[in-house]
This record gives structure tokens, sequence and C-alpha cells, in this order.
């Protein structure tokens, strides 16, 4: 492997979604060799599909809000599982991050005062999510690639990362990359990695993910020796398309509810009123006459159910479906067509418009949609040091989805892309410090990139199946056994069928030749997914409660004594993935008092 | 499992499904590379409610794993899934198989501007190359509180030109660069004439760029044929709201040389050669600038 294309760097950041952009900005700033490596083209990052908004107390609908609020919030809404440290910084500093963005172009919905607009989301006490129609992503994207443009970072596309490379005490040290057009491979050193790589939706079959989000920068942390934290817990969002079938699984933005939308089930009924949990029953209305005037007032009246936490609400539809009163394609009914006027639906909503008109021949100013759980978010990921995103493996940072703890059992929306400005630029400040401390050049280890070279090309030798029948087989498998509601059987039965699964993964056979190939780049994707199937059903058993996005149904209960104060970890020891039980790190008794304010 | 037949376009056509049959679908992909390459016919089963890209997905995952295409949403949010759908630019998730005539092959062709790599994958690096030439945006100081403050009325045009997805679609039917490989050095095309609209109408902004959107970017190419807005997914009035404003701020602009000295004494300079361009200009790089054409196609 002598002629091989080689670029050495200060800081190379794998992902150029939201997160490694926002890294990418803050690493060229302070001078580092700064690099950026994507699947897909730069723009087209999964944030790019990101909808509502971005959670950010800045108070300009609600004066009353205020960080300690948005902890507060996000605390409950993680079943208090989260990362203190990590909640409390992104719900101090989320503020100026998306203030930020403005000044670099972006160009929010407004008040009447000219201040950036918030809107309604569930689990958040007041409307706080700065938002534009129902593209915020694609705003946000845009506005970070742009900034990134001008300041002349360099961004290698359409390239996937297969392996980290590490130096002699372990410490991560470059990667070996993998032109998806050419079929060739790029040799990255580098003083310092962020991982900003984004979700794992696609290990499941409805997902709410576009193909990229494979659990690449999950695996490839793991596989470097790094901690994983809280894997089991995966978040179905309550609200995706069910209908036409290909369609399944593309999201509806919360944003629908936020704007007045709700669940009805076949009989006509808001259910979502019999679903209240006696964790939120203080703060939710408990009649459509009180939720029904909480859009407007907000000081005297409780916010509706269908704004519960999204974990409550996908398990509630979920329920309702088993119970024989779903629509007709297996979903429930969410209704904004006769609650709201058809021009403020397509002034607020108007890709949802776009989306169901196109591709369901719906119109939602007139009809309900018909929605269901589809998967959406993990909220478990690399486990990283809150302050400075570095993980438990030297010269390796973590941010945006791939990072995990900030969001405890269960995601609030809105959460994601403020995570990934304030996280973000934390993993570029702190990777880039990193780097330019050490002195000295960065000495790759050639035998493990022609491993990794070879390993790769072994895929062409393959006897065994077609890679994406195998890919299906695994999606169908998680989604049957490691879906939202869990039972010890079914999870051992999906640990059982992941080892045949590493064997077929390991033989699938690839066609054709090594330029732009998606059958090869699947059977390379496989194997992160795999990776993360394991982590996920393994640490899934060892949790025997219910709490947020993990459900068990031999375990219905919250177990705040045990489970309550323990993350799950994930490593990689001797090939195999060993779970285990880690404290949970103690809030001070100044967050504490937070809890007890009773608001 | 889908069957193939290998044959140049506008042959044979597969047998007509009977009404006893389960209803079959062909699409006719184009299948190459930078050397050549010929349209191959697929057939497949017609399933409910599904868009070209679901077929293309079905096609890729049953008879031709290699097939090479982009997507990334599937819901019309990421201009990824960019191709010439029976001869007309569209996007492959947002075209529903119904509402295409279904009793003959549905053709289905990579963009044509811009150079295939594989199948239905172009090389966009262009569009990249022109988007780094833009000079930045760049606010003014913010109010005593420490915000901006903006009125709706006032964003609401800049705002419709930031719902592009960069699709590149409406670059792809522009004439001047389809039929004219050599402007494409002196011209920015419809999206990036968006995005310079976007920037002189944005209310924050106090860069003055009229000058270099004439001499530079060739605003003055454009000769309104409207053809962009007609293919534009997001419903952009590229043309209209965009493209026109945006000759008639650059006409004022060369006439008023005091303001244009008042610009340069404040050092609010845009780039103005392409030589200064690229010196401010980040570096693009991908498999197929780098090594597109050298690839190798040995396993
Ligand atoms: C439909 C939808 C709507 C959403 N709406 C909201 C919302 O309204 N508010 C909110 O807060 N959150 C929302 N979310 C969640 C949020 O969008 C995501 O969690 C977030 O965008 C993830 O950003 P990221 O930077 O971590 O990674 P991503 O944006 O997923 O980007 C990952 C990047 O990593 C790259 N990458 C991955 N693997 C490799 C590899 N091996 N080599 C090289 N590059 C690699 C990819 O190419 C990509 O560039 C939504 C999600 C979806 C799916
Ligand atoms: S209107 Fe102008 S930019 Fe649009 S296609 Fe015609 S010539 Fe090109
Ligand atoms: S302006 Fe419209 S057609 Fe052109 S790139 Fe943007 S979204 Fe696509
Ligand atoms: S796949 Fe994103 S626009 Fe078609």
């Amino acid at each position: 492997m002598a002629e091989l294309e080689r670029h050495d760097v200060d800081v190379l950041i794998i992902g150029a979604g939201g997160s490694g952009l926002r890294a990418a900005i803050e690493a060229s700033a302070t001078g580092a060799r700064t690099a950026v490596v994507c699947k897909s083209l730069l723009g087209k990052a999964h944030t790019v599909m990101a909808e509502g908004g971005v959670a950010a107390a800045l108070g300009n609908v609600w004066s009353e809000d205020n960080w300690k609020v948005h902890f507060r919030d996000t605390m409950r809404g993680g079943k208090l599982l989260n990362n203190w440290r990590m909640a409390q910084l992104h719900a101090q500093e989320a503020p100026d991050r998306v203030l930020e963005l403005e000044e670099w172009g972006a160009l929010f919905d407004r008040t009447p005062d000219g201040l950036i607009l918030q809107r309604d989301f569930g689990g958040h006490r007041y409307a706080r999510l700065a938002h534009v129609g129902d593209r915020t992503g694609l705003e946000l994207l845009r506005t970070v690639q742009q900034r990134s443009v001008s300041l002349g970072v360099e961004v290698f596309m359409e390239c996937k990362i297969v392996r980290l490379l590490h130096g002699p005490s372990g410490e991560v040290n470059g990667a070996v990359g993998l032109w998806r057009e050419s079929g060739r491979f790029v040799v990255f050193s580098a003083k310092a990695v962020v991982l900003a790589s984004g979700g794992v939706g696609k290990t499941w079959k409805f997902t709410s993910n576009s193909w990229e989000s494979t659990g690449d920068g999950h695996a490839l942390a793991l596989w470097a020796g790094a901690d994983l934290i809280d894997m089991e817990f995966v978040q179905f969002h309550p609200t995706g398309m069910v209908w036409p079938p290909s369609a399944r699984g593309i999201l509806v933005t919360e944003g629908v509810r936020g704007d007045g939308g709700v669940l009805r089930n076949s009989e006509g009924r808001r259910f979502m009123f019999d679903y209240i949990p006696d964790f939120y029953a203080k703060e939710t209305a408990d009649s459509e006459a009180e939720a029904d005037q909480w859009y407007e007032n907000k000081r005297d009246f409780r916010r509706p159910p269908e704004l519960l936490p999204r974990d409550e609400v996908a398990r509630s539809i979920n329920s309702e479906v088993k119970a024989g009163r779903g629509s007709p394609h297996g979903g429930v009914f969410l209704d904004i067509a006769s609650r709201r006027s058809a021009e403020d639906i397509k002034r607020r909503l108007p890709s949802m418009y776009h989306q169901f008109k196109e591709l369901a021949d719906v119109d939602i100013t007139a009809e309900p949609m018909e929605v269901g759980p589809t998967c959406h978010y993990i909220m478990g990921g690399v486990r990283v040091d809150g302050d400075t995103a570095a993980s438990t493996v030297a010269g390796l940072y973590a941010c945006g989805e791939v990072a995990g703890g900030m969001h405890g059992a269960n995601r609030l929306g809105g959460n994601s892309l403020s995570d990934l400005l304030v996280f973000g630029r934390r993993a570029g400040r702190y990777a880039a410090e990193h780097a330019l401390g050490i002195t000295g050049a960065t000495v790759v280890d050639e035998a493990q990139v022609d491993a990794v070279c070879n390993e790769a090309l072994g895929y062409f030798d393959g006897s065994g199946e077609n890679p994406y029948a195998v890919h299906q087989d695994l999606q169908e498998t998680m989604q049957a056994l490691v879906g939202i509601i869990r039972t010890e059987s079914e999870l051992v039965e999906a640990k059982e069928r992941l080892g045949d699964f590493s064997e077929r993964a390991g033989t699938v056979s690839v066609e054709g030749h090594r330029q732009f190939n998606p059958g090869w780049h699947l059977a390379l994707d496989l194997q992160s997914m795999l990776a993360v199937a394991n982590c996920t059903t393994r640490s899934a058993i060892e949790r025997k409660e219910s709490r947020g996005g993990h459900t068990r149904d031999d375990y219905r209960e919250s177990d705040p004594d045990h489970f309550g104060k323990i993350n799950m970890v994930s490593r990689l020891r001797d090939g195999v993935v060993e779970v285990s039980e880690s404290p949970l790190p103690t809030m001070p008794a100044e967050l504490q008092a937070l809890f007890e304010e009773g608001h | 499992m889908a069957s193939t037949t290998e044959q140049a376009a506008s042959t044979t056509r597969p047998a007509a499904p009977s009404s006893t049959a389960r209803r079959a679908v062909t699409l006719r992909l184009w299948r190459g590379d930078a050397d050549g390459g010929r349209f191959v016919d697929y057939e497949v089963p017609a399933l409910e409610g599904e868009v070209v890209l679901d077929v293309v997905h079905r096609i890729q995952a049953t008879s031709a794993p290699d097939l090479a295409v982009r997507w990334n949403c599937k819901a019309g949010k990421c201009g990824s899934c960019s191709a010439e759908i029976n001869g007309k630019p569209r996007l492959m998730c947002m075209t529903r198989m119904s509402t295409l005539p279904q009793d003959e092959p549905i053709t289905v062709s990579p963009m044509r501007t811009f150079p295939v790599i594989r199948d239905l994958v172009t090389d966009v690096s262009y569009n990249f190359t022109v988007a780094a030439a833009i000079p930045a945006f760049s606010p003014g100081p913010r109010e005593a509180d420490g915000t901006y403050r903006m009125a709706q009325v006032d964003v609401d045009r800049s705002q419709e030109f930031r719902k592009c997805i960069e699709c590149f679609l409406c670059q792809n039917v522009c004439h001047v660069i389809r039929d004219h490989e050599d402007n494409k050095a002196h011209y920015a095309g419809p999206r990036f004439l968006i995005r310079l609209a976007e920037l002189e109408m944005h209310p924050l902004d106090n860069l003055d760029r009229r000058r270099y959107i004439s001499e530079q970017m060739g605003v003055g190419l454009c000769n309104i044929t409207k053809c962009c807005t007609e293919v534009c997914p997001e419903g952009i009035h590229i043309t209209d709201n965009g493209i026109i404003p945006l000759k008639e701020r650059v006409v004022d602009a060369r006439y008023d040389p005091v303001a244009w000295l008042g610009r340069k004494l404040l050092g609010r300079k845009a780039p103005q050669s392409a030589a200064e361009v690229a010196a401010v200009a980040p570096l693009w790089r991908n498999g197929a600038a780098k090594h597109g054409s050298a690839a190798s196609k040995d396993a």
C-alpha cells in the first residue's frame, strides 16, 4: 500500500452535520490545521432534515424562561439519567450559540418586535424552539456550512472513514478513509480526531434517518477502545408516516402538535388524556378545555398531554394500536386540519404540507394524517467529559448525536440541534487545544493501515449473501426484538441471532468494481450497524427497568434506587462487547435544589 | 427479483403486463461512467404508493447491487437525488410512480449539465467552486441589548431563497451552462444568483457585492428564460424574485461611482478577480475531482 494518498492535519473531524461543522469552525479559529470528512456531499448531512427547531432559553416569547428552567426540563425529560454537567452547559450556552448563527447569516422567524420567534415542543415548559417554519435543520446546516466555506475549512466529501488508527500508547492518531467515488483509500494522520458522525437509525426497519445513519462513529469509537454509554436508549419518535409503505418512517415534526395538532384514535377520542403518567400529572392538563387554552395562556393553564415527552407519546400510540383502536394503516390520527386554518397550516408547516401532498396524496389542511412511531435518535453514545467532549481514549473527542450522556434516557425535541452547537464548539476547541499541545510529527502505523485496507477489499472475494439481504434481515430483527417494548426472552433471542449476523455480514459478496459501489459501502456499514446492535441489545438485557427510551414489558417500573443511579457502559474487550454498570455522576446540591422548588 | 434486459434505448419493450399477472413497471436506467454507457431496462413489480427512488432502490437491492445513485432524506429535503425522469429534471424521491405513464418504460438518466461519474451520479463540484467564490455574509453591529432586530416582512424574501436545498436542478436546466461548458468559468448559475440576491436583500448584511455580481458572477448572461424557476422543487421564484431584482440593482451600482468610491474607502471590498477568489477559497476535494477518471476498476 505504498502509494496511498495521505494527509496530515492537526484536527480531523468525522462528520459534516451541524456538530461537525460547528467543531470545524471552532478548531480552525484556533489556528489548528483542520479537515472535515463526510460520507455525502457537503450540505446533505442528516441535520438538514431537522424540522421543528433549536431549543434555547432566549426568553423572547416567555420572559420567564431561563437556563435553569431549560436545564430542569431536559433532566426531567431524560428521566434524570443525563450527565448533569452536559445538561447544565447545554442550557447555559444554547442562547449564545443561536445568536451566533444570526451573526453568520441565519434568518429565523421573527416575533412582532423583531426578535427570534420561539415555538412550543413536548417537554419544554415554555415556547423555546427558535425555528424557520419547519426547515430549521436546513437553516442551521446551511449557516455553518457557509461559515466553514468562508473560513477555508478543508472538506473531504463522499469519503467514508473505515477505521481509526492508534499510536503506541493507544492514543488515536489518524484514520483510514475510502473515497466512495473512486474506491481508493486515503490515510489521515491527526493529532486529534473528533467524531461527529450522527446516529444509528438504519439499524432498524422503520426510521426517520437517512442512509448515512449507520452508527459508524459509535463503532469507530468502540473499535478504538473507547467506552460507550446508555446504548439501550433509542428514541422512537411518536409520529412517523405509516402510509404509503415506502414512506413509512418518514418524520412528521412534533411542531404539528406544538402548533395545535392533536392525536385521535379510530373512535375519534383524544386518547392521550388516558395516558398521563404520575410523574407529569401536576403539569399536564386533564381536560380538553384546559389543554386548548394553554396555547394562548401558559401562565394559568397546563399543557396538553399530546406534548408529553416523546417516549410517553410513542408508548401510548403503541398501546392504542395494539388495543385495536388504530387507523386503517396501523397508526393513529394526527389532526391539525380541524384545529387551525388552512392558511396557518401552510405558513407554519409548509414542508409537512408538501410532504403529505406529494408522498401520500393527503391534504393535511383538510384531513388528518396517519402516524405511528419511527426509530429516530439514539441517546446513547461515546462517553465524554462534559466540559471538553474528550472520550475515554486520548486524542479522541465526540459531539452531536454520536456522543452519549447529554440526553439521559430520552431526548426532548429541539435539544439536539442546540446540543450540536454547544458541544460541537466545545469539541472543536478542546481537540484543537490537545492537538496544538503535541509537538513533533504524527507517525501512523503502516501495519494497521494495511490491515484495514485488506479487510475492506476482502469483501470482493466474499462468497456469501448479498449485503442488502443481510441488512434487511438485521433491520427486521432489531425492529421485532429490540423495538419500543422489550422483554428478556426476545432480547436474548436477538443477542443469539446477532452472532449469526456477524458471520453473515463477514462473508457477504460484493459485485462490480471499486468505483462508486453502494453494495460495497453497505458491506462496510453493516459492520458498524452490527456493533451498535450488539451494544444496544446487550445493554437492554442488563437494564432491568423501564425508563425513557427503554421500556421493558417484564420490568414495567423505573428502579430509582439502583438502575436510576447507573450508566450502562459498553466496551470491546478481546473483540467481544462487554457491558458493565458505572455510577452516574452526582449532581451538585445547588442544581439538585432546582428539582425541589415544586414547579 | 427484477428482470433485466440490456438494450439500446428505444428498442423493444418488455412484455406488457397482463391483467392476470401482478402489474409490473419498467425503469430504463442509464448505466455507465465517464467513458460512456447505455440504457438498461429493469422490470419490477409495481407496488402501491412508490416514488421513483423506491423503485431504483429495489432494483439496487435485487438485481443491480452496484447501481450508483445519490440520496439521503427520501423526503425532498436534502437535494441529493436529482435526475432526469422521462427527460424532466426532478427529485427521484418526490416523483410518485403513479404520476408517470406506466405502459411504457420510465427513463431515468443523470443530470446532463454535469460530468457523469457513474450511473446516476454526476460530478457537481462546479457548484461547490462557485459557492466558495461568494463573498461571505458580513453583518453590522448588534443592537445595544445584544440582539439583532429584524421584522418578519424584511426577512421574508431572503428566507424564500434560503429554502434552497441545493439540488442543482436549476443549474442543470440553465442553458447558459447546459449548452456552453465554457460559460461555467464565469457564470454563477441560478442557484448562486439567488444566494447572492439573498445576501443583497439580507437586512443585516452591509457588504456591497453588486460590481462583483456583474463582473465575476455573470448575472448579465441570464436572459430570463425562467427554465430554472419551472424545475425548482422548493417553488422558489428564482427569476422574478431573485435574478430580475438583482439585475436591476447591479445596473444601479454601475452608474453610482460615488457610492463605489465610498465603499472602497470603507474597506468593504469584494474580491475582484478569480485569483483573489482562489486565494480565499477553501479546498474542495472529493474522489471524483482527484481520481474520477483514473479510478481503478480492479477489485
Ligand atoms: C427528520 C428529522 C427531524 C429532526 N428534527 C429535529 C428538530 O427539529 N430539532 C432537533 O433538535 N433535532 C431534530 N432531529 C435530530 C437531529 O437532526 C439530529 O440528531 C442531528 O442533526 C444530528 O447531527 P450530527 O451533527 O450529530 O450528525 P449528522 O447531521 O447526522 O451528520 C453526520 C455526519 O457524519 C458523517 N459520517 C458518518 N459516518 C461517517 C464515516 N464513517 N466517515 C465519514 N463521515 C461520516 C455523515 O456523512 C454526516 O456528514 C431530527 C432528526 C430527523 C431525522
Ligand atoms: S432564467 Fe436565467 S438563470 Fe434561469 S434558466 Fe434562464 S438563463 Fe438560466
Ligand atoms: S434554487 Fe431550487 S432548483 Fe435551484 S438548487 Fe435550490 S432548490 Fe434546487
Ligand atoms: S433524497 Fe433528499 S431530496 Fe431526494
